[in-house]
């Protein structure tokens, strides 16, 4: 039962990432990328990781994506069809991406994953325990990296008012 | 873990959809859709580190803590590349990257 659901999720994601970069309308696009983020959610709870995939859907599919959309809202036309790029700049990168994407799966294929020695005991993953071992300055502690992306969000968050403000005449 | 699913096919799908993205990042010319194409390779760039978390060193959480902070920082650099692109349509009436060879004005 898994297993079928993992391919569709699977084959689901593929299609809306490849319709994402191809789809004419920017419109449309925005929209297929919101149901990769979704799928990749669905990864996330099929792993039993459900407070990154809650983070996901909050961050990805509610932020960056109405984000994405307003600013689309804000630059263009809503029915205009995108300027089509020239077809030997598709057929050259999309050569390139054929043969890096082959290298990368070959040598997946060839390589025997082993799994550590921790294999049995799997750590607590409710978000009591996340949240415990976010905020601890112990071993197994995040309290630093925590700390400096809040310093990060801020400094993102200026910076963005004061580059999309309006100058004075 | 999911049951009957080897870590090669959760990377190789994950492979699959990073090769999308640098496909959109260079096929396109629209800088909205380019960021969208970024967007797609960090997303792949996430699920490998919880599926290589989850399949081979479940007893600690650091492929889990990872994707936080890429998440949070994907964020940041869509709030900061949205604002730039707002204020290059304002400047330049255009959001091609062809016609963006100047970035002071």
């Amino acid at each position: 039962m898994e297993t079928i659901i993992f391919y569709i999720i699977s084959a689901i994601l593929i299609v809306f990432s490849v319709l994402t970069v191809t789809t004419n309308k920017i419109l449309r696009a925005a929209v297929y990328l919101l149901f990769t983020l979704v799928a990749t959610a669905a990864f996330y709870f099929m792993m039993e990781y459900e407070f990154l995939a809650a983070v996901q859907l909050t961050v990805y599919a509610g932020g960056i994506v109405v984000l994405i959309i307003f600013s689309i809202l804000l630059t263009h036309q809503i029915n205009m069809d995108l300027e089509k790029s020239d077809r030997l700049k598709k057929i050259s990168s999309a050569l390139i991406v054929l043969l890096g994407s082959i290298i990368v799966i070959f040598t997946i294929s060839k390589y025997p994953f082993i799994p550590g020695s921790g294999i049995e005991d799997a750590a607590d993953t409710s978000i009591n325990s996340i949240g415990r071992q976010l905020l601890s300055y112990g071993e197994g502690g995040y309290i630093l990296p925590f700390e400096v992306i809040s310093i990060l969000l801020l400094a993102a968050m200026i910076a963005a008012i004061i580059i999309a403000k309006k100058e004075k005449e | 873990m999911i049951e009957g699913i080897d870590i090669q096919h959760i990377i190789i799908v994950s492979t699959l959809m990073f090769f999308i993205g640098v496909y959109g990042f260079m096929s396109r010319k629209n800088l909205i859709t380019m960021l969208m194409a970024v967007e797609l390779m960090l997303n792949s760039i996430n699920i490998n580190f919880v599926a290589f978390n989850r399949y081979l060193h479940p007893e600690n959480m650091q492929g889990h803590f990872y994707s936080l902070f890429i998440i949070a920082i994907a964020a940041a650099e869509a709030a900061v590349a949205i604002s730039i692109i707002i204020n290059l349509y304002r400047n330049l009436h255009s959001i091609d990257v062809e016609d963006v060879n100047k970035m002071k004005h």
